[in-house]
């Protein structure tokens, strides 16, 4: 059983630990998860699935909440930032 | 509180009663514009913010054209926060009988001198990708628009004040009449005329005015820029029966500058309670996913309703309410409040300046009543 | 799309602490029990992840749980009251309708967050919320964090951090020393708290914990790089890689207000059986009033044992709660946040973060909903839930009644299967 899983973030092969969620996956990418109306970088706020900063898009649905979304194994994750 | 004299006195901060103190103020009246809560608060705060040339009939036609032009002349000046966005509208056909009602509506706006395009089915499917497959075409209004209400009702009322219009808010009135409005505690204010522009409420301070509420629901979705690039409204009106008198959904959607999806719509008879119907709210979401099957997995970020003031013949009551000489009326909008309150402000200047109007006054007289008919459908 | 309806005699809606215990103080009865959780596993925030292995006080009260016949359903959001005595939740599926008999709110809280200028960057994040993306995988271990804002929470997380590898700069506590030592002396009468804090003060040796120090700006280009703290009147700037930064917790009334339940203080208002004021509905934990794992499964055992009718043996537990309340009302004193908070927000500092709307916008307006209305604060997905409490303490602003639904969810579960009729006339718009 593989400890490790990867993911593509903008394109990009990411490796990360085995039931890690989307935004930390996207973090370890060194991409933020979102861009705000004003144009500023946004990233995980509340951790718990509540504040919405960590929206990206995951397997084409857009505005997921990438903080309670596990990452499995081909996962294609695009941010707009 | 200042109780002294005014030229006008408008109770209904929304935007019908916005546009009316920047025509009585820009016209040196002294005017007061009342509202029991914020600017922009009731239907205004609800509505779909549209602007739209609509033909059922041709009073509603010369009027809606008439307002839509001059939001047009007002557009350079309209702040950002107004949003003020020239998508334009299609109508959207999907069937032959519906494409026939397109052929109609084009050679009406044609001869009128609207601009306006028949679209075939595949011109209505590279403009609209999102529309499901399969739709016999579309009308197109290129002059049609949208807009974010609250804050044109408060570009309107600021624009008033700078002509020394005063408005009080928080003040709820109790009584009109008489030249005299009172308010919840107590205080009046004296007036030389007093409109009233109260909407879904006018029937509360002006008793037995045909004004009637009409519910409506809206849900917005989040951010998808480019899914929806103009307003699209069905045509499928055309297979109702009479539609003024059963609760009924119909396909309306709009872009936001912000790229959120405005959903609806939505009527309902002697609904008074604010709190969402889910069985109307499920029918306007079927009714909009059969046209827009992408809509069902968009994240659907709130849901409210409103109350539409609602006449019988669906032209609103502008001028003199002839049972009290200081009481004039400027409500009764039904959908078209946004598109049609800078005209009605116009008219009711002209009315009261005793001055001719660019389009005839007569069809939205209060005075009218009497003779109401049903229009065309 | 998937619509189930699952039907319990006792719903409860939150699987954390009071959940739990609910739970499990209720499957002596035999009844039909369930508890709907929206995350996938159970233990809510404070028992999330490893800590449901390794927290002993957690894994005892999920193996007595585990031992009863309860229905788990994870991974579902309760969004909306189809109908009195219907709840409707979403899931990756599709919507479930859950019909009960009585009904246990125990939907806890979330951290309060105050704006200050850059507190938008990447890697500033809450306390619980830096300590929760650990958890899901986030690599800590080298990192440089700065801790700050008020509430025990802190110390725990800053002691989580630690032993994942990050070096925790300092911990910075608004409140003041004075506040914090007669906090100390408080719960020195509370067994299981005094081990806690102890504990975490061994582990947080060598972390530096500055009372009377909050932060003024977090500062850097694309994420943070440092963050300048106000410290005895003088401000000192600390480079870190993240900022947890956090005041403590709001709760989550907004499905218990939806259900019509009079708030009290912005509390969920209960009588001593945990009974709200709508009749068959109960409430524990959090959203009564933040008092903490202790309290919480104290109320949850109440509240599961009076909603199966055994009000005698919910009565033994009146004294403990009693005990425990006046440790609530200690953690409200001790983390009372500070005028001084106020100020740190400045007119460009963006204070609702879906619509982008700044501090010196709302600051023109009257209320809550005229800024609603002429802002658009408050009208984006997170539905006031950050904005709201740091509008509710800078500018007194009591947000509006809440409407469904209480969570943003796909537009096609807003149709209700039951509510569906044949296509009827339309009209023109």
């Amino acid at each position: 059983m593989s400890e490790q899983v990867a993911v593509s973030v903008n394109g990009r092969p990411v490796t990360v630990a085995s039931g890690s969620s989307v935004a930390a996956a996207v973090m370890v990418a060194g991409a933020s998860c979102r861009t705000s109306i004003s144009g500023e970088p946004r990233g995980p706020l509340c951790g718990m699935g509540i504040c919405y900063e960590c929206r990206t898009e995951i397997d084409g649905v857009a505005h997921k909440r990438s903080c309670q979304v596990a990452c499995t194994s081909g996962m294609e994750i695009r941010t707009d930032g | 509180m200042s109780a002294g004299k005014y030229d006008v006195v408008i109770v209904g901060a929304g935007i019908v009663g916005a546009a009316c103190a920047l025509e009585c103020a820009r016209e040196k009246m002294r005017v007061a514009v009342l509202d029991h809560d914020v600017i922009g608060g009731g239907a205004t705060a609800a509505g779909m913010g549209h602007i739209v040339v609509m033909d059922d009939s041709e009073a509603q036609f010369a009027l809606t054209r008439y307002s839509q032009q001059l939001w047009q002349q007002l557009r350079p000046e309209l702040p950002d926060d107004v949003e003020y966005t020239q998508c334009g509208t299609i109508w959207v056909a999907a069937d032959d009988e519906e494409m026939d009602e397109v052929h109609r509506k084009a050679s009406y706006y044609q001869r009128r001198g609207v601009p306006a395009q028949i679209l075939s089915a595949e011109d209505l499917e590279r403009l609209e990708p999102n529309l499901r497959k399969g739709m016999a075409g579309g009308f197109l209004v290129p002059e049609d628009g949208v807009l974010y209400p609250p804050c044109a009702a408060r570009f309107l009322i600021e624009k008033a004040q700078a002509y020394g219009a005063t408005v009080q808010l928080g003040a709820s009135v109790s009584h009109i009449g008489d030249g005299r409005v009172r308010r919840a505690d107590g205080s009046e204010l004296s007036a030389g005329v007093i409109v009233n522009a109260a909407g879904a409420w006018a029937p509360e301070l002006t008793r037995g005015i045909s004004v009637k509420k009409r519910k409506g629901h809206l849900v917005i979705t989040d951010r998808y820029p480019r899914f929806v690039q103009h307003q699209l409204v069905e045509l499928g009106y055309l297979k109702s029966a009479h539609a003024v008198s059963s609760d009924s959904v119909a396909f309306n959607v709009q872009p936001r500058r912000t790229g959120q999806v405005l959903v609806g719509s939505s009527r309902q008879y002697g609904a008074e309670h604010k709190e969402v119907d889910h069985e109307i709210l499920t029918r306007m979401l079927q009714r909009a996913q059969e046209y827009m099957p992408r809509l069902a997995q968009t994240s659907a970020i709130r849901v409210w309703t409103g109350f539409r003031a609602a006449t019988p013949d669906k032209l609103p009551l502008i001028g003199p309410w002839g049972e009290d000489s200081t009481v004039y009326l400027a409500t009764g909008h039904e959908g078209l409040g946004i598109t049609t309150s800078l005209a009605t402000g116009r008219l009711l200047a002209d009315e009261l300046l005793g001055r001719a109007s660019e389009i005839a006054r007569e069809p939205y007289l209060p005075s009218r009543a009497s003779s109401m008919e049903h229009a065309h459908v | 799309m998937v619509s189930a309806r699952k039907q319990f005699d006792l719903l409860i809606v939150g699987g954390g602490p009071a959940g739990i215990a609910a739970a499990v103080s209720a499957a002596q009865s035999g009844k039909r029990i369930g508890i709907v959780d929206d995350n996938p596993a159970l233990g809510g925030q404070i028992w999330r992840g490893e800590t449901a292995q390794s927290d002993p006080e957690a894994s005892a009260w999920l193996t007595r749980l585990h031992a009863q016949h309860v229905e788990l359903c994870s991974g579902m959001r309760v969004f909306d009251v189809s109908a009195p005595g219907i709840l409707r939740a979403e899931s990756s599926e599709g919507t479930y309708e859950f019909e009960y008999g009585k009904l246990i709110l125990a939907t806890g809280a979330r951290e309060r967050f105050l704006p200050f200028p850059g507190w938008t960057l990447p890697n500033v994040m809450g306390a619980g919320a830096l300590q929760a993306l650990v958890k899901s995988g986030l690599p800590i271990s080298g990192k440089r964090v700065v801790v700050a804002g008020t509430g025990p929470l802190l110390l725990a997380v800053a002691a989580y951090l630690k032993n994942h590898g990050a070096k925790v700069v300092a911990i910075y506590e608004q409140a003041s020393r004075a506040a914090l030592a007669k906090f100390a002396l408080k719960i020195a009468g509370q067994k299981s708290k005094v081990a806690q804090a102890f504990s975490l003060r061994r582990e947080l040796e060598d972390v530096p914990l500055i009372t009377g120090a909050w932060p003024m700006a977090a500062k850097g280009s694309g994420v943070v790089q440092s963050v300048l703290i106000s410290r005895g009147g003088k401000h000192e700037e600390i480079a870190c890689d993240f900022l947890a930064c956090g005041f403590h917790l709001v709760p989550n009334t907004e499905l218990a207000v939806l259900l019509g339940c009079r708030l009290q203080d912005g509390f969920v208002q209960v009588d001593e059986l945990q009974q709200t004021s709508q009749t068959n509905v109960f409430c524990a934990g959090e959203p009564t009033g933040i008092g903490g794992v202790e309290l919480s499964l104290i109320e949850g055992q109440i509240a599961g044992l009076a909603a199966i009718g055994k009000e005698d043996e919910a009565q033994d537990l009146f004294t403990s709660r009693r005990k425990m309340d006046s440790f609530a009302e200690a953690l409200d004193r001790t983390f009372a946040l500070r005028p001084e908070l106020k100020a740190i927000a400045s007119a460009e500092t963006i204070v609702c973060r879906c619509e982008d709307v700044k501090y010196g916008q709302l600051a023109q307006q009257q209320s809550w909903r005229a800024a609603k209305l002429h802002t658009r604060c408050g009208m984006g997905p997170c539905q006031g839930r950050v904005c709201g409490p740091a509008t509710e303490f800078l500018l007194g602003w009591t947000p509006e009644s809440v409407r469904p639904p209480i969570f943003p969810v796909a537009l096609e579960n807003l149709i209700s299967e039951a509510h569906q009729q044949e296509k009827q006339h339309t009209s023109v718009m």
